[in-house]
Formats: structure tokens, C-alpha cells, sequence
């Protein structure tokens, strides 16, 4: 990763990018590994990955369901959505399925308060979204993905 | 030159220089403003907001530590936006401060509490109390600092000395917003990370977040039992300092008060860590000449050049962690706190007839590794634990209050005896290049014969606040023995400050210098600027208490630590020889490659 992005300390959020794209979280030997390609300090490589959101420093599952909790998806009725999504997978908000092939949390705005709710699986926007839709979008992950 | 400007504050006209701040300025000519997250040692923040003031024509309150000078600016530094922003500011910070003041460590030397006092904040203007919804952690797991993350008040003082004093970088700022935090990596505990103890941050912390552990319980317990004899040690660096903790001002030498007070509060025998001082002079001095001879005309590859002096702890800790490859590099020697240790329990033991198990052992340090390092495995030699007690500086003018004396009143006294005696080149350990100074007076006399060529013995170059001080030796008319050296240039370096330390160890790394003898002390300044030291500790006051350093060595009848009689009276009683098998013993030690990361 250092070698395809550089060692300058300006390389490190693309390097941790990186990692959460491979391994879908940063663990802690990923990110000692980070710090001495670097030559940085544990603890400011820690920093960096901890001031993102979507840099996550605990284990998650193959797919990471974002659910947007600003106020145009709220009063749309994201807390529907999240009850759905909970009761389909098993999972409180913020934990991970048993089979850790997906992981429930919320985000901040995205951008797509029009079309709320709306929610991301890894990188993919699901918007207008309803209880129905929602299980629908999860059954196909859970089969064919 | 840099050039001059002018402007005003509070209608008063003041020049200073350009790139100077209005918070410099407005110190020039007394007018105070509060500041919580600058410090005169670390680069400026500029979060805290504290020392808001207004500049006509600015948009917003500017924060003076921040904001430079410029031509014909006009400050006011007491207006009431200014006065109720600070007084918001301050209520902001205490609404998430566990203000539990008078159970606090830190109580009545806090300078958050200072503010609130000043500012006679009252909760009134913004009632809120945040502590009670946060889930605050206090990692007390480390025998030196303690980190209480419910007092802080994330000024990043400690995260800045970190990093650029030390360049340990163990502590950082994770996490935003609401819950933005000072932590180490995976918020492990001090004790697991590469921390070195040095305790720069607790030095700088301004509320009782970052703290030393502090033993004066335990010391009381031990004096006040019958059955104990409780033998102390005073570290050099302490008798400089100590005094302003107590209502003086700083740069006293206060080391016959410090006795009589020490005497007063209970200790049986009052003893200097001086003379193990003296003692690592001749350990350390026999080791690097040894080396040198191995090295230089044995063309031995183990015995390892250059040698490293091994006094502090932080910068032992240092280089376990970041540069493992030069562990035997170190002088094996213990420092001199270790040595009294050991000592304390055998040589002193039998000479006064106590059982070794009844002596316990404190020791006075500037230092917050020195706890570290007594608890060390490899620091049990006697048989017992060495140095059972480390109290800083601050500690033991905490202890003189407890026991009601009045500092400034007490008679000056003198250590008992034995292991009380010590040369001016003891004393010189407490500042930045003292233990080369102290190593140079006596080396160059055992290899010539003759003193070292600087005038009164004072080898001013390796003095002063440089960072790094290259100093080369030439030695002449050597002795026969030492024969081999003539004409040598013996090659010096002086470092203090970790910073400093990763400079000098990264040229010998990358064999761009070729140095034999390396001097180099964790804190900036030495043990003068000791993480346990008196708060607050600041270029001016070094200065002042390096001043009184020298001060005390010039006035020292024995100047030489091979002339100190005691340490002449070990070597024929007890140890032997310098580096001797009874030294390898009691006095030497080994160490251990850490983690980086």
C-alpha cells in the first residue's frame, strides 16, 4: 500500500482508504504497519483513522449498511428503515451479523435528501427507500452476493 | 535585524519586533491576558480561545497567541466582549472538566482553576454540567503518570511536547467533535505504549489531567514505622528547583535547607544521590577508557563505540523502543539513583549494622522515569528492591507543607554520613552536559596524569542550551598505560531533549559521525527541566536553575569525583576496583528492546 501511494505523511488517508477497501476495517497491526512505512507514530496514525467515520477501526462485515440519520431522511422515516433492516439481519444498530457479512450503522447527510431515505451498502446509494424495497435490496445481497 | 512594529495596546504605544504576537506584545509591557493551550516551550495551538481580545477593524475576537503584530494595530485587551467571551470560554471548558477541586491532585495549582477564580465563574450564565453523560476513562495502570481524560481540558499541551520536544509522539488527538480526546494508540494504557515516563507532559498539563504517581502516603507510613530505617536520597537537580515550589524564587540553591528539612520530616539518614554520582563517574569513565582500549588496540568488534551514557531513564526507554540496534551502545553502568539503591541495602547496611530488610529506600528525583526505573525487574541486585520509593521534586515540597515547616526559616544542615560526601562534578549531572563535564575532569586525569586543560576546571563547551553540543577532546602526554590514546582526539557529543537525541542517533546511524562518547538527558535542559520538576518549568527558569548548578559546583571544595574520599573509601572497603567483579554486581545493568509501535 505504501509502495502504491508513497510514505509522505499527505500518503496516509489514502493508504488507509486503501485498507478499509481491502479488509473493510483497520485493525490495529494494519495500522503499526501504516506507522512504520511512515515513520509516523502509532498514536498519530491512530488519530487519523479515528477522525473519519468511514475509516473503521473495528471489525465489519463484508457489507456495511450506512443508514442516513440527518433530518430529511429522519422525517422520511429512516427509523422504519433501520427497524426493517434489524429485524431482517438479526442486528442492533452498530453490530455486526453473526456470519459478519453485514454490519448495521448510520451516517451522516450523503447528499441525497431528496430521494430519502436513503442508505449506502459499501459504496452503492439506495434511496427512496421502504420497508418493503429495503428487505428486497438485502434479501438479493444475502443470496447472489 | 528584524524590523520594528508599532502599535497599541489599551492605548498604550509598544514596539516590538515583526512576527512577534500581540500576546508577546502586550507581556513586553505588563498587561496580562490569560492563556491555557500556549506555552513559551511548544509551537502555538491557538484552540483554547482563551486569550480572546479585540483589534480594531477585525471582524471577530482574535486569539492573541495566534494573531501576529503589524504597523499601527490597535488591541484592547479588557472590553466587555472581551471579558464575557473569556468568561464563556471558560465555562464552555469547565461544563466538561470533572471540577472536583478539592479532591484533585492538582488542587490549588490548576490553571483552569485559576481561571475560574479569576473570572469568578459561577455556572450562571451557562448552566450545564457535560461530565456526568461522558464516559470518561482514567488509565492509572503506569508506576509513573496517571491520565485522567476527565480533567482534560484538550489544550493539546502534552500532545505538542510530546512531539516536538520528545518526538515520542505517544500521546495524539483521535476521535472530533464532542468527543475529540487526548489518547495513545488504540487508547492502550501509558504503560503499554512507546511512552519514555519522561513526564514533560504532566510538566506542562495545566489542569490534574496528566499527573505524576504519587508515593508521600507510603513514604509517611514508612517513616512513621518504628521497626524502619528510611534512608533518602536528593537527586542534584532538586536543590536547585525545590525552592520554588516553596515561595522562592527560582535559581536558589537550597541544599542545606533541603537537609534540614528532609531531617525534620522524619527521614533516619539524609544521604546524596551525589555520591553514587560520583561513583557512576568512575564506573562510566573506566568503562569508556576500557572500551576505548578494546576498541583502539584490541580490535575487539564487542566492545561497542560510541559509548552512551545511561543516567536517564527516559532516554534509556528512549532508545529501547526506537532504537534497539544500539542497546549495547549503553553504558552498562545503572544510574546513579540505582546505584545508591543497591548500595543502600548492602554497603551501607553493613557498615551500620542494619538488616537490609528494614532499610527502606526513597529517593528525591526532577524525574517521573526514575519511578519507572525503580520498579524495573533488572533493579533488585541487593536482594531486595532497590530504591523503594521515588517521590518528585514536587512531592517532597509537598511532604515539607504537610509537616507544617517553614522552608524559608530552617536552618542550613549537611548529609549524614556515609554515602553523603560528592564532588562539583556530581552536582553538574542536573544540567545538560554536566555528566560529560563531570566524566572529562576525571578521564583526562587518569590517562595523562594531569587536569583537564579549561580554565577552573569548567569545560564550557559542553555547556549551554544548545540542543547538540560536538565537542572534541585532544589528549596529550598521556601516560604510560595509557599510551595508545596520544595524540587521540576524543570525539563528544551533548544532547538533551529526545528531539535532539533521534538527531544525534540517526548520524551515528547513518555513520555520518563518529563519536565515542555520547551524553544525552530525556528532558530539555537536563534534570534541571525534569518532568518532576517545580510547575512551570520554562527556558527563563532553566537558565536559572542551570545558573545555580555551576554555582553550587564552583563552590565545592572537591571539584573531581575521583577525589571525593567516600567513593575512595567504597572502592578500598567494599567494591574493589571501577568495573570491578562486586561493581558488575551491584552497580551495572542490562536492557531490553521494546516495540516500536
Amino acid at each position: 500500500m505504501a509502495d502504491k501511494y508513497g510514505r509522505k505523511r499527505e500518503n496516509l488517508l489514502h493508504i488507509l482508504q486503501g485498507i478499509v477497501e481491502q479488509e473493510r476495517y483497520l485493525s490495529d497491526v494494519a495500522l503499526t504497519e501504516v506507522a512504520r512505512e511512515l515513520d509516523l507514530s502509532a498514536a498519530q496514525v491512530y488519530g487519523t483513522a479515528t477522525f473519519y467515520t468511514f475509516l473503521d477501526t473495528e471489525p465489519r462485515g463484508k457489507y456495511v449498511i450506512r443508514v442516513c440519520r440527518t433530518i430529511s431522511c429522519d422525517m422520511k422515516g429512516k427509523n422504519r428503515i433501520i427497524q426493517a433492516i434489524e429485524d431482517a439481519l438479526k442486528v442492533r444498530l452498530g453490530e455486526t451479523t453473526q456470519n459478519n457479512k453485514f454490519t448495521l450503522l448510520e451516517t451522516n447527510c450523503m447528499g441525497w435528501c431528496h430521494e430519502g431515505p436513503a442508505m449506502l451498502i459499501n459504496d452503492q446509494a439506495y434511496t427512496n427507500l421502504t420497508e418493503e424495497k429495503v428487505i428486497e435490496i438485502i434479501n438479493d445481497y444475502a443470496k447472489n452476493k | 535585524m528584524a524590523n520594528n512594529i508599532n502599535l497599541k495596546i489599551d492605548g498604550v504605544d509598544v514596539q516590538v519586533e515583526e512576527g512577534r504576537t500581540i500576546l508577546d506584545a502586550a507581556r513586553a509591557i505588563n498587561v496580562h491576558i490569560p492563556t491555557l493551550c500556549y506555552h513559551e516551550d511548544l509551537c502555538v495551538a491557538g484552540n483554547c480561545r482563551v486569550c480572546v481580545v479585540e483589534v480594531t477593524g477585525a471582524r471577530a475576537l482574535v486569539a492573541s497567541c495566534a494573531m501576529p503584530v503589524s504597523e499601527g494595530m490597535e488591541v484592547e485587551t479588557n472590553t466587555l466582549k472581551v471579558r464575557s467571551a473569556r468568561k464563556n470560554i471558560i465555562e464552555l471548558l469547565l461544563s466538561e472538566h470533572n471540577a472536583d477541586c478539592t479532591n484533585c491532585y492538582k488542587n490549588k495549582q490548576c490553571e483552569l482553576q485559576d481561571l475560574a477564580s479569576e473570572y469568578k465563574t459561577s455556572g450562571e450564565q451557562l448552566y450545564m454540567d457535560l461530565v456526568p453523560l461522558k464516559n470518561y476513562t482514567i488509565d492509572d495502570f503506569s508506576p509513573s503518570i496517571i491520565k485522567d481524560d476527565s480533567k482534560c481540558i484538550r489544550c493539546q499541551r502534552c500532545v505538542r511536547t510530546c512531539e516536538e520536544l520528545q518526538h515520542v509522539s505517544a500521546l495524539g488527538v483521535a476521535y472530533k467533535g464532542d468527543k475529540m480526546k487526548i489518547s495513545t494508540f488504540f487508547e492502550n494504557s501509558m504503560f503499554d505504549v512507546v511512552c519514555t515516563n519522561c513526564g514533560q507532559c504532566i510538566n506542562r498539563c495545566p489542569t490534574g489531567s496528566l499527573i505524576e504517581r504519587n508515593y508521600v502516603d507510603e513514604v509517611w507510613d514508612a517513616i512513621y514505622d518504628e521497626k524502619k530505617h528510611v534512608v533518602v536520597q536528593t537527586a542534584p537537580a532538586t536543590r536547585v528547583a525545590l525552592g520554588e515550589d516553596l515561595g522562592l524564587e527560582p535559581g536558589q540553591v537550597v541544599t542545606g535547607k533541603m537537609v534540614s528539612a528532609l531531617k525534620r520530616v522524619g527521614f533516619d539518614s539524609v544521604l546524596d544521590t551525589d555520591f553514587t554520582a560520583d561513583l557512576t563517574i568512575m564506573e562510566e569513565g573506566t568503562e569508556l577508557l576500557t572500551r576505548l582500549k578494546k576498541a583502539l588496540v584490541d580490535k575487539d568488534p564487542t566492545a561497542k563505540l560510541p559509548m552512551a551514557t545511561s543516567c536517564s531513564p527516559g532516554w534509556i526507554k528512549f532508545i529501547e523502543h526506537t532504537f534497539p540496534e544500539y542497546l549495547d551502545n549503553l553504558s552498562t553502568c545503572k544510574s546513579p539513583q540505582q546505584m545508591f539503591g543497591a548500595l543502600a541495602k548492602t554497603y551501607y547496611a553493613q557498615k551500620r549494622g542494619i538488616d537490609p530488610e528494614n532499610i527502606v529506600s526513597v529517593s528525591i528525583m526532577p524525574c517521573v522515569a526514575k519511578k519507572f526505573e525503580a520498579d524495573r525487574p533488572e533493579m533488585r541486585s541487593s536482594g531486595y528492591k532497590d530504591v523503594d520509593y521515588v517521590l518528585t521534586t514536587r512531592e517532597m515540597a509537598r511532604m515539607i507543607r504537610q509537616a507544617g515547616l517553614d522552608f524559608n526559616a530552617l536552618p542550613e544542615d549537611s548529609y549524614d554520613s556515609i554515602m553523603g560526601e560528592s564532588s562539583g562534578a556530581a552536582v553538574i549531572f542536573g544540567a545538560t552536559g554536566g555528566v560529560m563535564e563531570a566524566a572529562l575532569r576525571t578521564a583526562y586525569e587518569i590517562v595523562t596524569g594531569r587536569e583537564v586543560p579549561f580554565e577552573n576546571l569548567n569545560i564550557t563547551p559542553v555547556r549551554g542550551m544548545d540542543g547538540v553540543k560536538e565537542v572534541t577532546v585532544k589528549i596529550e602526554g598521556t601516560l604510560p598505560d595509557w599510551s595508545f590514546l596520544e595524540g587521540a582526539e576524543l570525539k563528544t557529543v551533548t544532547a538533551h531533549g529526545l528531539t535532539n537525541a533521534k538527531l544525534v542517533m540517526e548520524k551515528v546511524k547513518s555513520g555520518e559521525a563518529d563519536y565515542h562518547f555520547i551524553e544525552i538527558m530525556a528532558c530539555p535542559g537536563g534534570c534541571i527541566g525534569g518532568g518532576g520538576q517545580p510547575i512551570p518549568t520554562n527556558m527563563e527558569i532553566r537558565k536559572k536553575r542551570t545558573e545555580a548548578i555551576y554555582m553550587e559546583d564552583a563552590g565545592k571544595p572537591i571539584r573531581k569525583s575521583h577525589e571525593n574520599p567516600e567513593v575512595v573509601a567504597i572502592y578500598k572497603e567494599f567494591l574493589g576496583e571501577p568495573c570491578g567483579h562486586k561493581s558488575h554486581e551491584l552497580l551495572h545493568t542490562h536492557y531490553k528492546a521494546r516495540h516500536r509501535y
